[in-house]
């Protein structure tokens, strides 16, 4: 355990970083304890919940496996920097108004997620949503809420 | 209805602006959406170590020895210490809610597979797992016993030597030091004749439902800091749903006064249940005591699986019923899994299991409940406190006698059902309970009269219904402090833990509504014991009436005093002031706001105008023996549930397409989020119906992750969900309201079990319903078993 430290650089929410990691040391364990971001957190530990969602180099990895030293050189957005100062992103603000999560715990997740999907398609069918959120786990299960969500986020983003 | 504070008559006239029944956002949206929600598993504290646990891999036996050398040994460990180590801090180290049953660590003897048995601590808590794995325990087997019906029954295998009651229940008394028996409570409830009953009825139905051990698998796993402030004080940052009792519990395990022990909580990122009483909160107290150092245990979602369960059930039910549908007569026998350490499986059987017997007007019942001891994970309170098992079995078992009489099942529990007025099985009048209103609308919303499609081919879709009710629990007491600063701002002290549902949002409504301001600048102190009153727990559907109404209390105690201050300043009755958009008005329309009134008394912008709200509504505990009860709880809450599903007999897969529940919540403070609330329970109970088992090997969970234990995901939710609320009033809550956070659940289950037999003709007694016990059910049906089943 008494691991070698390694430096790395990485672009983190925008802004130029360095870290000190173990090659053991997790993604979401160096955004915790190096940066204070809580956003991205560990729960089921394999994989499956997607409460421990990042954004690395514009693909979502799940941060309680991806192993901090990838991070080296990458750009790594978490939910802290989706909001520009106090404006929220339009996907927080419809996850707001339509009250998409109650505990809140896996929600930093499902916006990342979202965001990731309204990329790739502005106008995603239930279905579409249903399977592309397929890995992130409720437990609170407020899928019909996260649902009208994404929805009103797609006809916002559409407007843009 | 009584409450400690009453508050005076000359303010109970409505405020001018109406916050109730408006979907406001939570408060904490914005802190939720950014990633900037507080929860304590975010928590590092300076010179914090954390521990790992070594646990138990056998189901029962006596400890022969534990060899911590090679663990002390690695680089990096702090310290470990195990049970022994405790007793020199804590020599009776026994805590539990209903008995003092559970050791911080095993001492002696383990009970369970996944049982704590040693602590390793260290900085780095890679260091401190690889130490765990460097322990090693020795173990001399015992026999074990798994199942509820035979740990009952058993005549020489016991969980326990004794049977240490905690004394805070009269009714454990009875059990003090009895020995030979794994019952760890055995409640009984006799309504007139039951015998009587089924030898006046023309047909007596029997059937045996069961239910297994399922997990709460919060997402946020349950996590809790021991800070020691010195030797003789200690603060406890938990997960908890029950911060007060935390402080109590571990108050009374050191052999402290209360006020030395702080408890806080932040947001949970859910509870369900499993964060009630003392989870790891006793642990870190000890290991924080005995190391002088802050230490944080955070569960993986695997250790989750062996803290605490939700019990399973066995429950057999006789039924007897006239030629016309009416019931005459119900005997229900419920035996309760309550795993190795009671933790509040007691209050489950006894609160729960009067209502046995299902929310209809029956003349003679006979209901009894067993709280069994066996040697598997702890079973404690789930999201229904028993409720979801036992209307699995008594709406499983009604329809199947509607179906057997060939009435229509909605009409069958319309003839039945328990209306106001009426005495429930303990003999307590029913009241404001929305029973008929709740049937009524359940058909409507499932268009009962109009024809169904029922499918083709291998598909064949099918409806059902069912209908469930539970009581709060009681007796049980709020406090809540409202406080206006110098600057008119305002905010709650309320021990109530928000969790997910929104108690912060209702709080402020509430206050709101009394001190006309906008909810959504009311603060929300979270708990804290040393700052927030006391509260019994944030469980069983209690706050919004219990808390609501101390906070209520406390809003119109700070309004009174404001207007005894601005009467002064206005020079008008305080009896006759109003408040409104953050302004104090006399009737000659002259006002001042309610910083100026504040000024006018302190001369600046200082002081606090305070209210306190204390509330506990009346209760007559049930008697001994026959488990009667004139006032048996303060309220009643009621869910039903219609499903509509597709089932495909050639792979015994189920689909629900639409899953409808209605409820009965009183007038809801914010509708949104108790629907949000009720499709939410309704979709935790899905998984509880169609996939979640957690399955045993000789006492060891062999399921215990996400990987293998099936909770739903968006994919497995119906194509349509629905939450409806019924029209109803609370009277005795606040502005009408009452508790929601577990009425979704109540009746999903035997709702989808109807709507399958509905389908395809066959009864699923036993739940999940798997695609494999649809399947093989059909294939008995026709009468062609599987082989293994031949």
């Amino acid at each position: 355990m008494s691991a070698q430290l390694r430096e790395i650089s990485f672009t983190l929410n925008g802004k130029s970083v360095t870290a000190e990691v173990a090659s053991h040391h997790t993604l979401v364990e160096m955004l915790q304890e190096q940066f204070h971001l809580y956003g991205a957190r560990e729960s089921c530990g394999q994989g499956l919940c997607g409460c421990c969602t990042v954004i690395v180099n514009g693909r979502s990895v799940s941060g309680c496996l991806y192993l901090a030293v990838f991070a080296d050189r990458a750009d790594v957005v978490t939910v802290e920097g989706l909001a520009k100062g106090e404006q929220l992103d339009s996907v927080q603000e419809a996850f707001v108004s339509c009250s998409g999560f109650q505990c809140g715990f896996c929600t930093s997740g499902f916006i990342l997620m979202v965001n990731q999907l309204l990329e790739q398609n502005a106008s995603p069918t239930e279905d579409d949503i249903r399977h592309y959120l397929s890995g992130n786990l409720c437990r609170c299960a407020t899928y019909p809420d996260i649902i009208t969500a994404v929805q009103a986020a797609a006809t916002t983003l559409r407007k843009e | 209805m009584s409450t400690h504070v009453d508050a005076p008559a000359s303010v109970e006239r409505k405020a001018p602006t109406t916050q109730i029944g408006r979907s406001i956002p939570r408060l904490e949206s914005r802190a939720k959406v950014t990633g900037q929600a507080e929860y304590i598993h975010n928590l590092r504290l300076p010179g914090m170590l954390y521990g790992k646990i070594f646990r138990s891999t056998v189901p029962h036996g006596r400890i022969v020895g534990i060899d911590t050398r090679a663990a002390k040994e690695l680089p990096g460990v702090f310290a470990v210490i195990t049970g022994e180590d405790v007793r020199a801090l804590v020599p009776e180290p026994y805590y539990g809610p209903a008995f003092h049953d559970q050791p911080v660590l095993a001492i002696d003897k383990v009970r369970y597979v996944g049982e704590p048995v040693a602590v390793a601590l260290s900085e780095d808590p890679h260091v401190a797992e690889h130490a765990v794995n460097l322990i090693e325990a020795e173990y001399e087997d015992l026999p074990a016993v798994f199942d509820e019906v035979e740990a009952a029954a058993a005549t020489d295998v016991f969980v326990h030597d004794v049977l240490k009651p905690a004394g805070m229940f009269p009714d454990l008394k009875h059990l003090h030091g009895r020995t030979k028996t794994n019952v760890a409570l055995d409640f009984s409830l006799r309504r007139n004749d039951v015998e009587q009953g089924f030898a006046q009825a023309d047909y007596v139905f029997e059937h045996v439902f069961r239910t297994p051990t399922v997990a709460h698998t919060t997402l946020e796993p349950i996590v809790s800091v021991g800070e020691p402030r010195g030797s003789q004080a200690l603060t406890i940052h938990t997960s908890s749903q029950s911060p007060s009792f935390v402080r109590s519990e571990v108050a009374r395990l050191l052999g402290w006064p209360e006020n030395h022990v702080r408890v806080r909580t932040a947001f949970l990122g859910g509870g369900f249940g499993a964060k009630l009483y003392i989870k790891l909160e006793a642990m870190v107290a000890v290991l924080a005591l005995l190391v002088k150092r802050p230490v944080k245990i955070s569960l993986t979602m695997e250790e989750q699986f062996y803290t605490i369960t939700k019990h399973a059930t066995t429950v057999h039910l006789k039924t007897g019923v006239t030629k016309a549908g009416k019931i005459t007569a119900r005997h229900c026998e419920a035996w309760w899994n309550g795993g190795a350490y009671a933790d509040i499986g007691p209050r489950v059987t006894q609160k729960s299991g009067f209502t046995g017997a299902g929310p209809y007007d029956i003349e003679n019942v006979a209901l009894n409940s067993y709280a069994v001891y066996t040697n598997l994970p702890p079973a404690g309170a789930l999201r229904g406190f028993g409720i979801p098992q036992l209307v699995w079995a008594y709406e499983s078992h009604t329809d199947l006698i509607a179906r057997e009489l060939e009435i229509d099942p909605l009409e069958f529990r319309r003839a039945n059902i328990l209306r106001n007025g009426r005495p429930q099985a303990t003999g307590t009048i029913m009241r404001d309970t929305a029973t008929v209103e709740v049937l009524d609308s359940l058909s409507s919303a499932m268009r009962w009269g109009e024809s169904f499609d029922r499918g083709q081919g291998s598909v064949r879709r099918g409806r059902g219904v069912a209908i469930g009710f539970k009581a709060c629990i009681a007796p049980t007491t709020s406090v809540a402090i409202v406080n206006l600063y110098g600057d008119g701002s305002c905010a709650v002290y309320c021990g109530t833990v928000d969790m997910g549902q929104g108690s912060d949002t209702a709080m402020a409504q509430i206050t709101a509504e009394v001190l006309g301001l906008d909810p959504q600048s009311i603060s929300v102190i979270h708990p804290d014991t040393d700052v927030t009153p006391y509260d019994m727990a944030t469980l069983g559907s209690r706050s919004t009436f219990h808390m609501g109404n101390a906070v209520r209390l406390a809003a119109l105690e700070a309004r009174e005093k404001l207007f005894v201050i601005a009467g002064k300043a206005l020079q008008a009755d305080p009896s006759l002031l109003t408040v409104a958009d953050n302004y104090v008005s006399a009737p000659n329309g002259q006002r001042l706001s309610i910083s100026e009134v504040i000024k006018s008394c302190f001369l600046m912008q200082a002081g606090n105008i305070i209210g306190t709200g204390s509330f506990r509504p009346s209760y007559t505990s049930p008697s001994q023996g026959d488990g009667q009860s004139d006032d048996i709880t303060p309220f009643w809450m009621v869910g039903a549930v219609g499903a509509e599903v597709e089932v495909d007999t050639e792979t015994g897969r189920v689909h629900v397409t639409r899953l409808v529940n209605v409820a009965d919540v009183g007038t809801p403070i914010n509708p949104a989020i108790v629907t949000r609330q009720l499709n939410g329970g309704a979709l935790m109970q899905l998984g509880f119906t169609m996939s979640e088992a957690v399955r045993f090997d000789n006492g060891q969970a062999i399921n215990a992750s996400l990987a293998d234990y099936k909770i739903p995901g968006i994919l497995d939710i119906p194509d349509q969900t629905v939450a409806e609320i019924a029209e109803g009033c609370q009277n005795t809550g606040p502005f009408g309201a009452k508790g929601a956070g577990e009425t979704g659940t109540f009746a999903v289950s035997p709702a989808i079990a109807n709507a399958v037999h509905d389908a395809v003709g066959v009864r699923i007694f036993d739940l999940p319903l798997t695609p494999e016990s649809v399947y093989r059910a059909l294939r008995a049906a026709q009468h062609q078993p599987l082989e293994d089943q031949q």
